[in-house]
């Protein structure tokens, strides 16, 4: 070697095979490892591994979550708000009182008030409407599993969820709105189980529609639609004859509107 | 939204746990742990930062934890089953088995290293941040973890793993 080049660490070969070297540093990394046969081959190696690495995380296939780890965080995540609420106290009883008498489902920020994230437009909605966004947030990313069963047999699909829970159920047709069916799961709920109708249009957008079936003691009290904006995410839930539906959409207010009449009026032939 | 938003991150947590313990029951206890953890310590999260590097840190705890339990155990490798081959092209399955196998001997705290910087692509601050060490630690973790599974992926000692597939093809 003529002219030695400038010394380089063994920090900053991983950096440069883990795309994290400084870019003034990645000259005099090439030019050590064209000198350094050694270091070289080990280099190689090491993006070797990194690319294996990287193939075998993707080549896991972990399934659908179980039921049991969602049931636990859904206890888990309504014992916390309980909780929260009780040491919000009476203040904040009132709030959502007056929030909820005057038909207001939308955040309001209280100035100094909460921290962002542990309270929100959903906060104040049933409990089966915080359960339907879980259960959307879940499964419409799913891209193997997202449903149980799926809608090549519709009416086996509505006959063992209406079983399940209970109650004659419906799978309304979106197909005017571009929507077809996908199918649906069965999923835990506070008291009864739930059933999740999930439906794609062209584009791969989901949206889902959530279903409970309560039994008499623990209907929640009949509202007409509400709408819930959670970031990008539109609900809208209602409650009518021991029902408690919620249909969510990752689309405008107007487009979820749409869909929410058609589901309405289907439900209701 | 509130402590559901964790409901979002489970597929990942479950992928990411399944590697770092090589077993699916054992991930999917170290997944429900963290999200009990989680839910207890919900107040502490800062909304500000990245919700997936905070479940990593809290899953990492634990896994630091349960390893504790599990140093009693008989010491079997937590690869003792393997997962089904199933849909795996042949040529792929042995290099596949022979990485989980060696990701497997790699000590713990250097397979959380390795799986954080690769799969997880953190930084190297980053991964500091999660597993609470310095970044000296993570790059010398990182630096005997990329050796070993060089060692290991290598050893001539190794017997060659026959394809036990291969012998039922026509």
């Amino acid at each position: 070697m003529k002219t030695a080049p400038e010394a380089v660490t063994d920090d900053e070969l991983h950096a440069y095979v883990d795309a994290q070297l400084d870019a003034d540093r990645v000259a005099a990394v090439l030019a050590w490892l064209q000198s350094h046969p050694d270091d070289a081959a080990r280099v190689a190696q090491w993006q070797l591994q990194r690319a294996q690495l990287r193939q075998l995380a993707r080549s896991v296939d972990v399934g659908d979550t179980p039921p049991a780890l969602l049931d636990g965080v859904m206890r888990a995540a309504t014992h916390a708000r309980r909780l929260a609420r009780w040491q919000q106290g009476a203040a904040a009883a009132v709030l959502l009182a007056v929030g909820l008498m005057a038909g207001m489902a939308i955040e309001r920020s209280v100035e100094g008030g909460r921290p962002p994230g542990s309270g929100s437009a959903l906060a104040a909605a049933p409990l089966f409407v915080r359960e339907a966004a879980a259960a959307h947030a879940v499964f419409v990313p799913e891209k193997r599993h997202p449903v149980e069963v799926t809608a090549a047999d519709e009416a086996h699909l509505v006959q063992w969820l209406s079983r399940r829970l209970g109650a004659p159920l419906k799978a309304p047709s979106l197909g005017a709105h571009g929507y077809h069916l996908l199918g649906g799961r069965l999923l835990p709920g506070e008291g009864t189980p739930r059933a999740q109708f999930m439906y794609e249009n062209q584009q791969g957008s989901r949206v889902t529609l959530f279903v409970a079936a309560f039994t008499a003691d623990a209907a929640p009290s009949e509202t007409a639609f509400r709408l819930v904006r959670d970031g990008t995410r539109t609900s809208f839930y209602w409650v009518e004859e021991r029902y408690g539906y919620a249909l969510i959409a990752d689309g405008s207010e107007a487009e979820v509107r749409g869909l929410v009449s058609e589901v309405y009026a289907q439900l209701n032939r | 939204m509130g402590i559901e938003q964790t409901l979002g991150h489970i597929p990942a947590l479950r992928r990411y746990a399944r590697l770092l313990t090589g077993d699916a029951a054992r991930a999917d206890d170290l997944v429900q742990d963290t999200l009990e953890r989680a839910c207890v310590k919900w107040s502490l999260w800062e909304p500000g930062s990245v919700l997936r590097s905070w479940l990593l840190s809290l899953m990492h705890n634990l896994h630091l934890n349960h390893r504790r339990d599990w140093r009693h155990d008989d010491g079997h490798a937590a690869l003792d089953d393997v997962p089904e081959p199933a849909h795996e092209p042949l040529a792929r399955l042995g290099e596949r088995l022979d990485l989980q196998r060696a990701l497997a001997a790699l000590p713990p705290s250097m397979r959380e290293v390795l799986l954080l910087v690769t799969v997880e692509e953190y930084t190297y601050a980053e991964a500091a941040c999660i597993l609470d060490v310095p970044v000296g630690t993570v790059m010398s973790r990182l630096h005997r973890a990329r050796e070993r599974l060089r060692e290991l992926m290598s050893d001539p000692g190794e017997t060659p793993r026959a394809h036990p597939l291969q012998l039922v093809k026509p």
